[in-house]
């Protein structure tokens, strides 16, 4: 019998409590209409985290989010109706935007293998970078979009719900799949455990961190979509902060950094903690420079609990 | 019968090693093939060489009677060769069916999703073949290090059945993990295999050796030295074959060995490592070196550990000149007076990038140092007299560590406990890997390291240095001290007689 993983559980036990504390101070905490919030408010971060985590598990880091995030934003607004240039696509604006994540992920990944750069270096710069695309190809000013239809889709509501909340289950759900179900999830876990042993068993490693990139891309652009679509407009400074919250909520859910441990769903429950933790602290009148030292604090205190520190001999 | 698999005049060099000259092997069609020697007899190289991690520089090496050249692993593994790795390589965050199939799930795959229950099933037929009864779903985490090593070799096996030619299985020390029940089951197993595959065994245990083989070849110094059929061989004569040259007096400076010895420097009192070694007891005096004695997993490299402060004792006690001291950490280890020298030089021994005196003078900052600043003159002045009197082959005290050869980077290390001043000198391995020449500088230092009263314990790269250079030998035998000899010069005690308490 499989003894239960308490370590595992943690976060979710984290979540409840963290919920009767907020819910102890603030009444409202527990409405329909802010759980709605919540959710609504998870969307946008849920859909990076999907990303993130793979790479995570893979053992690398991906630090240039926001800066794909913000360069799909703005290749969104660009092709839906807007103020700026005369392009019409509607939806269709959809598949271009994501398909440049991915392909900025692919830049990434192959930098990454082929240069032999590490991931931390390669994403920041390449991060950077987008971000100065952004920045210059509108000239700093934003993309306004005049497209009210195509604002429905994180704006509209289906079921009751917002349609971003459903976007970011269907991300969830295709993240699951291939975490669980494909070779890619598979290989994913071998190589962030034991990348010798898993190049030794024929797992072409290579191919897999580059993919897995490409996915990163891929989730951070559909992100980019969103965010478009919610603030009805793209610009360079639209996913700031979102790599510090994306980070902190694969490490609050338990993920490894060192790779290896971890899964999506555990993902899942880390942005719904530095959520409810920040609409706690606002339902609470808490001011927003402690709110920012709060999350600072919480992703320290996260990796010291996930981390089993008796078999650390190395720390950097 | 033309053999399933054979080496022909195959030779292999590393720089300044002939690590396989002119080998001369082959394995027929459902046999099982031991194979023995000493560490570095080239054992692991030929190994590699059939896994396809390192090419032959001359030769040729035949599979099913046609030219062949591994490029990877994975590539002999598709050839029909199957390997279980001393080393394991069971990842342990995934399940045993995931394990087994890794790298090879394009069996399962139903429109590039993995039919997790047809893996799973599939993985139950190669789990009976090893009798090993856990469920496929499980996390390699959650199983023991025995049955972890049985998913190893149902990994191996799983190869039966899934391509058309005959195929090797290479078990290297598969036993050195197991207890006595689970190595017959291996055995078990080992026969039923030889209806449908032949096997190359290679273990320490020469009585396993013979137990299960049909024929067994001797490797030493990169060469097959002998060949025998089982039933002919005797574990002396094999023994006798794997060492070779005749003890010779001169190699181990057994002229300037002390027999007198100072005063009593570390006393170990019931030292236990659970699982690794228990109530391990002895006296240790300035100038003395004690020999440790044991095969891979008697506990013997556990303890040298233990003593750098690497592996916490769980039970016991140690003192250093009376005084009771603790050795949770290396650095308390470093302070007690102890000086531990790795046997994985490259990565714990030194520091490849810092220079030479960088890395002497380590250990002894403060004396080299003035409120913070380090003193360069007398650093250099103290290093260079070092690589003076132990020869150290450097073009100056500034040359970068990874630029020097195995030999003199060995000699640095045993210079910086010195200039530390380690009352208890811990060598684990210190040959391993470094040339006859350097070798012979290292015996030359142990000997004016012991006549200085620095005392010694000392892991040997083979059991004739141990022998050679110790005043004493404590032998280990799973964990536990089976026998301990006396080494005075003129009677010291032979090899057969320490490798008939270590298996």
């Amino acid at each position: 019998m499989e003894s239960i993983n308490w370590r595992a559980l943690a976060p979710i036990g984290v979540f409840f409590l963290l919920c009767i504390v907020i819910a102890i101070f603030s009444p409202n905490f527990l409405s329909v209409s802010n759980a709605v919030r919540i959710l609504n408010a998870s969307a946008i971060p849920v859909v990076l985290v999907m990303g993130a985590t793979f790479v995570i598990l893979m053992g690398s880091i991906d630090l240039s989010v926001e800066g794909i995030v913000a360069l799909c934003a703005v290749v969104t607004a660009s092709l839906v109706l807007n103020d700026t240039f005369s392009a019409n696509l509607g939806f269709w604006a959809i598949p271009f935007a994501v398909l440049a994540g991915g392909i900025i992920g692919a830049a990434n990944g192959a930098t990454h293998v082929f240069l032999k750069v590490p991931s931390f270096m390669v994403t920041l710069g390449i991060g950077f970078v987008c971000l100065g695309i952004a920045t210059a190809a509108l000239g700093g000013f934003p993309v306004r979009i005049s497209d009210r239809g195509f604002r429905a889709l994180t704006l509209g509501r289906t079921l009751g719900l917002p349609n971003g909340i459903w976007l970011a289950a269907a991300a969830v759900f295709v993240a699951y799949v291939i975490q669980e179900r494909t070779r890619l999830g598979r290989y994913v876990y071998a190589i962030g455990t034991d990348e010798i042993t898993a190049r030794q068993s024929g797992v072409p490693v290579e191919r897999t961190r580059i993919l897995v990139f490409v996915l990163a891309g891929f989730f951070s652009g559909l992100a980019g979509v969103m965010a478009a679509a919610q603030l009805g407009q793209g610009h360079a400074l639209i996913a700031s902060g979102r790599l510090f919250t994306t980070i902190t909520a694969v490490v609050v859910g338990g993920t490894a950094l060192s790779g290896g441990v971890g899964s999506v769903l555990n993902s899942v429950v880390g942005v719904l903690i530095v959520i409810v933790l920040t609409n706690g602290m606002v339902l609470m009148g808490v001011p927003p420079f402690v709110q920012q030292g709060v999350q600072g604090f919480l992703i320290i205190v996260a990796v010291t609990l996930a981390l089993d520190r008796r078999q650390l001999l190395v720390v950097k | 019968m033309q053999p399933l698999l054979e080496l022909r005049k195959v030779t292999k060099e590393f720089p300044g090693v002939r690590a396989l000259d002119s080998v001369d092997l082959h394995v027929d069609r459902r046999e099982v093939v031991g194979l023995i020697g000493e560490n570095g007899a080239g054992k692991s190289t030929l190994v590699k060489i059939l896994a396809g991690i390192h090419r032959i520089d001359s030769g040729s090496m035949l599979f099913d009677g046609s030219p062949a050249s591994f490029r990877s692993p994975r590539d002999a593994f598709n050839h029909g060769l199957t390997m279980v790795f001393q080393e394991q390589s069971i990842i342990p965050t995934l399940t045993v069916a995931e394990n087994i199939f890794l790298g090879r799930e394009q069996e399962f795959l139903r429109f590039g999703v993995i039919d997790k229950r047809a893996m799973n099933a599939a993985a139950e037929v190669e789990l009976a073949k090893v009798h090993l009864d856990c469920n496929p779903a499980t996390k390699c985490a959650s199983l023991d290090f025995a049955a972890r090593q049985m998913v190893e070799i149902a990994k191996a096996l799983s190869l039966d059945g899934r391509i058309d030619s005959d195929i090797v299985i290479l078990l290297d020390e598969p036993t050195s993990v197991l207890e006595r029940q689970e190595i017959d089951l291996l055995f078990e197993i080992i026969k039923e295999l030889k209806a449908k595959a032949s096997i190359i065994f290679i273990s320490h245990r020469l009585d396993e050796v013979l137990q299960v083989s049909d024929r067994v070849y001797v490797l030493r110094d990169g060469a097959v030295v002998h060949e025998t059929a089982s039933t002919e061989a005797t574990i002396t004569g094999l023994h006798e074959h794997m060492v070779g040259r005749q003890l010779d007096h001169e190699y181990y400076r057994e002229n300037k060995q002390r027999e007198l010895f100072g005063e009593s420097v570390l006393s170990v009192r019931n030292l236990t490592i659970e699982g690794e070694f228990r109530n391990l007891s002895f006296d240790l005096a300035e100038g003395q070196i004690l020999g440790i004695a044991g095969v891979v997993g008697s506990g013997r490299e556990s303890f040298a550990r233990c003593l750098g402060g690497l592996l916490p004792p769980s039970n016991g006690e140690i003192l250093v000149d009376g005084k009771p001291v603790r050795l949770n950490q290396p650095h308390q280890a470093v302070l007690a007076g102890f000086g531990f020298v790795p046997s994985e030089r490259k990565s714990e021994g030194i520091v490849t990038g810092l220079s030479v005196s960088e890395n002497m003078t380590l250990a002894a900052g403060d004396r080299f140092s003035r409120f913070g600043f380090i003193k360069f003159e007398q650093e250099r002045t103290e290093c260079q007299r070092w690589i003076d009197r132990l020869r150290i082959r450097t073009p100056s005290t500034k040359t970068p560590m990874q630029s020097l050869s195995g030999g003199n980077q060995q000699k640095v290390v045993l210079s910086k406990w010195q200039i530390f001043g380690s009352k208890v000198a811990v060598l684990d391995h210190p040959t391993r890997g470094i040339d006859v020449g350097a070798k012979e500088d290292v015996y030359e230092l142990i000997r004016e390291m012991a006549d200085q009263g620095v005392a010694i314990i000392l892991l040997g790269d083979t059991l004739e240095e141990v022998i050679g250079l110790s005043n004493s030998i404590l032998v280990l035998k799973d964990g536990e001290v089976s026998a301990k000899f006396q080494a005075p010069v003129g009677a010291k005690p032979d090899q057969i007689e320490l490798i008939s308490k270590m298996v």
